[in-house]
């Protein structure tokens, strides 16, 4: 016990003495450990907004398309599809499911009435896609009941209303047979610079107010479910026989799709480890160099401290061990100026979209960049280390 | 039964050019516990060889070494460096203090290869001893504020603070003028004293060979017993020592081997 105690006293004495060699040293470790561990950090974080983007064009993992529509001529009412939707979202538990389909609605706006395209959606369309208002919220389960449609529309409609902002509880024309003045409840940001006006609309505002235009297909939504991955599969054909069975003459379809997407895996990963490797190498080579001059500078102190009873073996472990407290200290600071430097990265300017789900900075990674860190210690002090226990105590001592 | 006891020891090197080089040659000796013993001789002599194998910092080529009647040539080099720390405490002439540490830190050092309680309270014990040596207000001072006197006492502490059964001197006073090296010797004697450890002295000065009560010479590699009279009064010249050898030694030594 007091052996291991003493070796590790030993060697923080020593860093503490030759503190500024040291920290010389250190200084490519610390950095080589920030390196590895800011990328691997740096990655997740990528990776994070790959997938958030992935999902919010394709659904979270798993996302099921269900699908339906008449086989023949005849059709059942869209009523019909809307209850069985319901009984199967009710029937397997499914927690966040939304119908959804495009269209087009007039609008009146202040240089004229013009068509604009509608998401029509249900409100957890929200959670699934991953919609981040910019302004404003978006639709909750209370605007089902309103007495008026609300609408999310995106800046290039608030734009063509004259609207800056929703201070005003903005309202818009949604023109038809039998118009009726909706109320802008938020704003999405626009997708791409030239994006044309846009808006959702909840399912059952556009049931109850909204004239589609015939044009624009079919008028039977499709039902997608946010369901867990490990269920996609047994779902996928349960939903179809279900749906193909309660709804005659109807062709059925269940597509799996959303999330899956992992910006690490394969080639990336490697590239991303390579790199870190190649830095943390670096780093270590400068430490042995420098723990090998410094260890050629003590000789005569390795010799002294044979002199009071210091065994091979402790002088071997006491080497090493100043090697692996210094780099877990350059570790430890490594890794906090990762932390410091990952949590201050403008995402949002360098990636164009802001995180929902900022992750939090990856313990994985603060724990590869230590025991990187360690190993390179450990590596590092072996020869230095070596070459302490090969000195002959009294050529040492007369150093 | 003696502390330590050299029978017959020899050390050899060999030259770059292949050729053997004795530096010992069958030296026997036996110190008691408490005893005060000084070895005298001519630099190259092999002096410091002698005092590195009783610190089982070297080992001999051939020949017995007994301490506490243990056999040493049967120990391992862990047990070896396990004795050397326990048993022995040494006092180099270039002091051979730590740099970088200060006087408490130095003391204190040799501790660090200690076990238990004296390993915990190393610092304690340290500080102590430093004021035993009459450093007790010098605690944090480095080596290089200290005078030659001072840095002296400092490692006479340091190779004390174990509680040693052998201190190990080589030329203590090597460093330090005539009046300083005086007190420092008084010191030593005086702790050694104190502690009822051996004291072994390597030294050229008659003056510190004579605080001794038993002495040797060194010669070419061959120890003698010598007697040594009062400091400054000198019985003979051997070469350029001014010893008083006994004429059975002095007719032993001229025999052929």
């Amino acid at each position: 016990m007091t052996g291991i105690v003493g070796a590790v006293v030993e060697a923080w004495d020593e860093l503490r003495i030759h503190r500024l060699r040291v920290l010389l040293a250190l200084i490519g470790v610390a950095v080589a450990v920030c390196a590895i561990t800011g990328i691997t950090a740096a990655a997740q974080m990528m990776n994070q907004v790959v997938k958030e983007q992935t999902e919010r064009s394709g659904g979270r993992e798993t996302t099921l398309s269900v699908q339906a529509y008449p086989r023949g001529p005849t059709a059942l009412a869209t009523a019909n599809y809307d209850a069985e939707f319901a009984r199967v979202v009710d029937r397997y538990g499914v927690e966040y499911a939304s119908r959804e389909m495009y269209n087009q609605f007039t609008f009146r706006f202040p240089m004229g009435a013009l068509p604009v395209q509608a998401q029509v959606i249900d409100v957890d369309y929200g959670v699934m896609r991953r919609v981040a208002p910019v302004m404003g919220t978006w639709f909750d389960e209370a605007d089902a009941d309103r007495f008026a449609p609300a609408l999310v529309v995106n800046e290039t409609f608030l734009t063509q209303l004259g609207v800056s902002d929703l201070s005003g509880h903005p309202t818009v024309m949604l023109g038809g047979t039998t118009p009726v003045r909706a109320t802008i409840i938020g704003v999405v940001a626009n997708q791409w610079p030239e994006e044309q006006a846009s808006t959702f609309l909840l399912y059952d505002h556009f049931t109850r107010w909204a004239s589609p235009d015939p044009m624009y297909g079919s008028s039977i939504p499709t039902l997608s479910l946010w369901v867990p991955p490990e269920m996609a599969d047994e779902l996928t054909e349960l939903i179809r026989r279900d749906l193909t069975a309660a709804l005659p003459g109807t062709q059925a379809d269940v597509y799996q799709q959303g999330g899956g997407f992992n910006a690490l895996e394969g080639g990336a990963r490697w590239v991303i480890t390579g790199i870190g490797g190649v830095a943390l190498l670096l780093g270590g080579l400068g430490l042995v160099n420098i723990a090998l001059v410094t260890v050629r500078y003590r000789i005569r102190e390795i010799g002294i401290r044979r002199s009071f009873g210091a065994t091979s073996g402790r002088v071997f472990f006491g080497v090493l061990m100043e090697s692996v407290v210094a780099t877990v200290l350059a570790g430890v600071v490594g890794v906090m100026a990762a932390v410091v430097i990952i949590k201050n990265i403008p995402i949002e300017q360098i990636f164009g979209v802001a995180l929902q789900d900022t992750p939090p900075f990856p313990l994985s990674a603060a724990l590869v960049g230590m025991a990187c860190a360690t190993a390179v210690g450990a590596l590092a002090g072996l020869i230095p280390a070596i070459v302490a226990v090969r000195v002959k105590v009294i050529d040492a001592i007369r150093y | 039964m003696a502390l330590l006891e050299l029978t017959d020891v020899t050390r050899s090197v060999r030259l770059p050019d292949d050729r053997l080089l004795s530096i010992l040659r069958g030296v026997t000796l036996s110190v008691d516990a408490g005893e005060h013993v000084a070895i005298i001789g001519r630099s190259g002599t092999g002096k410091s060889t002698l005092l590195n194998i009783l610190g089982l910092l070297d080992s001999p080529t051939s020949g017995e070494y007994v301490l506490d009647g243990t056999p040493i040539g049967r120990l391992s080099g862990r047990t070896r460096a396990r004795r050397r720390g326990d048993d022995f405490g040494f006092v180099f002439q270039q002091f051979n203090l730590l740099t970088g540490r200060t006087a408490l830190e130095n003391v204190a050092a040799p501790l660090m290869y200690a076990r238990g309680r004296s390993f915990w309270r190393r610092f304690t014990l340290a500080a102590q001893m430093l004021d035993r040596v009459g450093l007790g207000d010098r605690l944090d001072t480095m080596p290089d504020k200290l005078s030659g006197g001072e840095q002296q006492r400092v490692a006479i502490a340091r190779a004390l603070v174990r509680r040693p059964r052998v201190i190990l001197a080589d030329e203590p006073t090597g460093a330090l003028d005539v009046e300083t090296g005086g007190e420092v010797m008084s010191l030593l004697d005086e702790i050694a004293s104190e502690s009822g450890a051996a004291l072994i002295a390597i030294t050229h000065d008659l003056a510190v060979a004579a605080r001794a009560q038993r002495h040797y010479r060194l010669a070419d590699g061959v120890l003698l017993p010598i007697v040594l009279n009062a400091p400054g009064q000198v019985t003979e010249w051997i070469g350029d020592l001014p010893v008083s050898t006994p004429a059975a030694d002095r007719h032993a030594e001229q025999a052929p081997a």
